[in-house]
C-alpha cells in the first residue's frame, strides 16, 4: 500500500517548523505502512560544500578521520558528512577504500536523507526529525508486498545531486528501464523499481529536461503505478499515472504547499481549514520552484 | 442534538452508536465535528436520521447508507456513498475517486467535481454531480441516473449497461459501447426531477444537456468485439 508525503514552504518563516510537520504527516501515515521510513530534507547548505548522508554502523570517528575540513552530524544510524566541493572524490575513495560497509544514500548541497526500519512515528523520532529546518522535504511510509522489509527498500531513492523521490505503486517495465539507464551510465544501488524510476528522473534532468518535463516523459516510458513526490535543490513536484491508480490529496495555502496519501496526513497543517484542497489530476505535472 | 467531536471521540464509538439508533429514534439530527479526514465515516447507517459532517471526510464515507441523510461540510476521500441502498448524500466539497460505485439507491449530490471513476458499477442509484467527473466514471454502470453538470473526462461510461448519463458540459471520449442518445421527453421529464431533487432550481435547463448510455452491442460475445471487453 505505503503512504506518501511532501511539504513545500513558500513562505520562509515555515522552515523551521518543516522538520516537525513532516514528521506528524509520516506518523499519521503509519497506517497505510507500517515496516519503514524514511524521509529527505532540504536543509540549509552553504556555497561550495557538499552533504553527503551515510548508513551504517560505527560512526564515531569517520569523520575525524577523513581529516580536517570534514564535519560530521550522526544521526542515529546515519552520518551527514558535510565537505568542500573539491574533496568529494578523495572523500569518496576514502570511503570505498576503508569504510565499505557505509552505503551513501544521498549527495548535494542541501539534501539530507534518512530511512530506517521501524515504525514512522519512531523512525522520525529516532533520526530528530521534528528538530530539522528546512525549504521542502518528502517522506514515505512503506508497506512491503513484493520485497523484503529491508533499509534498502526504504524511500526516498536518490540517483543524482540534490534529487530524491518517493514512489507508492508498482512498475512493471522497470527492468528493462534500469538496462537501458545503467546504458547511459546511471547507477542503481538496490533492485528496486522505485529506485529506477528516480535513476530515470536523474537521466533526463541530466540530459537537460526541466523537473516538469522529465516527469513527462516518464508519462510515455514509465509502465505501471505511480504517484510520485519528487525533490530537487529548488523544486518539488508531483505526477500521478494516468489512471490514477493510486491516491493523492493535496492543499495549498500561501504559506505551503502539501502532498498526502490521504487527506488525514495533512489535518495537523496551519491553517488547512482554508487551504484549496485538491485531488491532483492524472497525468498531469504539478510543480512548485523556489524562487 | 447530539453533537460527537472526533477530537476526543473515537470514531468507532461514533459509528456504534449511529448503528444502534432504532428507526424511530427521536435523536434524528447529529452534528459531527472534527472529522479529520477519517475513514468509514457515518457508514452502514440504518435508521432514517440526517449526520451533518463539518469538516473533510476519508474514504468510504457513508458506505452502504440506507435511509439516513449524510450531509459533508468538505471534500469527501474514495467511495463516499459505496454501495448505497437507500436515503441521501449531500457532498458540500469534491469527491474523490468512485463515488457512489456499486449505488443501488438513494441520491448522491456532489456540489463540486468527483473524480476518476464516479459512478463505476452502480446499479440504481441517482448521482448528480454540479461540477465535473474524472475519466473512467460510470464504468460498467448498470442502472441509475449519473447527471453531471459540468465536463466528463475520458472514456465516459465504458461497458455501460442500462444506466443512463446525462452531461451538460463537453465529454472528452466516450468508452467502448457508450453512446449518445436521443434526447426523448420522458428524459426530460426524470432529467428535471433528478436537478429538482438536487436543488438546481430552473435555472438549469434540460435542454443543455445531452444523454449517454449503451449501444447494446458488447451484451453477448461476438468474436468481432473481442478486443473491446
Amino acid at each position: 500500500m505505503c503512504g506518501i508525503v511532501g511539504l513545500f514552504a513558500k513562505d520562509p518563516e515555515l522552515e523551521p517548523e518543516l522538520g516537525r510537520l513532516l514528521a506528524s504527516m509520516l506518523g499519521v501515515m503509519s497506517d497505510r505502512g507500517p515496516d519503514s521510513a524514511g524521509f529527505a530534507l532540504y536543509g540549509a547548505g552553504e556555497r561550495g560544500r557538499i552533504k553527503l548522508t551515510l548508513r551504517g554502523r560505527d560512526l564515531d570517528g569517520v569523520a575525524s578521520a577523513l581529516g580536517e575540513g570534514v564535519l560530521g552530524t550522526i544521526r542515529d544510524t546515519h552520518l551527514v558528512l558535510s565537505i568542500a566541493g573539491s574533496d568529494e572524490a578523495r572523500v569518496r575513495t576514502w570511503l570505498a577504500e576503508q569504510r565499505p560497509d557505509l552505503v551513501i544514500i544521498g549527495a548535494g548541497e542541501r539534501i539530507e536523507i534518512f530511512k530506517e526500519v521501524g515504525r514512522p512515528a519512531m523512525v522520525a523520532e529516532r533520526f530528530g526529525l521534528p528538530d530539522m529546518a528546512g525549504t521542502h522535504g518528502i517522506g514515505h511510509t512503506r508497506m512491503a508486498t513484493e520485497s523484503a522489509v529491508t533499509t534498502d527498500g526504504a524511500h526516498p531513492f536518490s540517483t543524482g545531486r540534490d534529487q530524491c523521490l518517493v514512489h507508492n505503486g508498482s512498475l512493471s517495465n522497470h527492468r528493462n528501464l534500469r538496462r537501458m539507464l545503467e546504458r547511459r551510465g546511471i547507477s542503481f544501488a538496490t533492485d528496486n523499481d522505485s529506485e529506477v524510476a528516480a535513476g530515470y528522473l536523474s537521466w533526463r534532468l541530466r540530459e537537460g529536461a526541466s523537473l516538469t518535463e522529465a516527469l513527462e516523459a516518464s508519462l510515455d516510458d514509465l509502465d505501471g503505478f505511480f504517484t510520485f513526490v519528487v525533490g530537487t535543490e529548488s523544486g518539488f513536484a508531483v505526477l500521478r499515472d494516468p489512471i490514477a491508480c493510486k491516491p493523492a490529496v493535496m492543499a495549498e495555502t500561501d504559506r505551503y504547499v502539501a502532498f498526502g496519501s490521504e487527506y488525514r496526513a495533512l489535518v495537523g497543517l496551519p491553517g488547512i481549514a482554508h487551504a484549496r484542497v485538491f485531488e491532483p489530476e492524472p497525468a498531469r505535472v504539478y510543480a512548485w520552484q523556489r524562487a | 442534538m447530539p453533537v460527537v467531536d472526533l477530537a476526543v471521540t473515537a470514531k468507532r464509538g461514533l459509528n456504534e452508536r449511529l448503528h444502534r439508533l432504532p428507526h424511530d429514534t427521536l435523536e434524528t439530527v447529529w452534528l459531527i465535528e472534527n472529522p479529520q479526514g477519517q475513514h468509514a465515516l457515518a457508514a452502514g447507517l440504518t435508521a432514517p436520521v440526517t449526520v451533518e459532517i463539518a469538516g473533510h471526510a476519508g474514504y468510504y464515507c457513508g458506505g452502504m447508507n440506507q435511509r439516513a441523510t449524510l450531509i459533508v461540510h468538505g471534500n469527501v476521500g474514495v467511495g463516499v456513498g459505496e454501495n448505497m441502498m437507500s436515503g441521501k448524500i449531500h457532498v458540500k466539497g469534491d469527491a474523490s475517486q468512485s463515488a457512489g460505485a456499486t449505488a443501488q439507491g438513494g441520491l448522491l449530490v456532489i456540489e463540486g467535481d468527483a473524480s476518476a471513476r464516479c459512478g463505476i458499477s452502480m446499479k440504481g442509484a441517482d448521482i448528480v454531480v454540479k461540477g465535473s467527473i474524472g475519466p473512467m466514471s460510470a464504468f460498467m454502470a448498470q442502472s441509475g441516473n449519473l447527471v453531471v453538470l459540468g465536463d466528463a473526462g475520458d472514456a465516459l461510461g465504458d461497458s455501460i449497461y442500462e444506466a443512463q448519463i446525462f452531461v451538460r458540459g463537453s465529454v472528452k471520449t466516450l468508452g467502448a459501447d457508450c453512446v449518445e442518445k436521443e434526447m426523448r421527453d420522458e428524459h426530460r421529464r426524470a432529467l428535471r426531477q433528478l436537478l429538482d431533487s438536487a436543488g438546481i432550481d430552473g435555472t438549469v435547463s434540460v435542454d443543455e444537456f445531452r444523454r449517454y448510455g449503451s449501444a447494446r452491442r458488447l451484451y453477448n460475445f461476438h468474436v468481432d468485439n473481442a478486443a473491446s471487453y
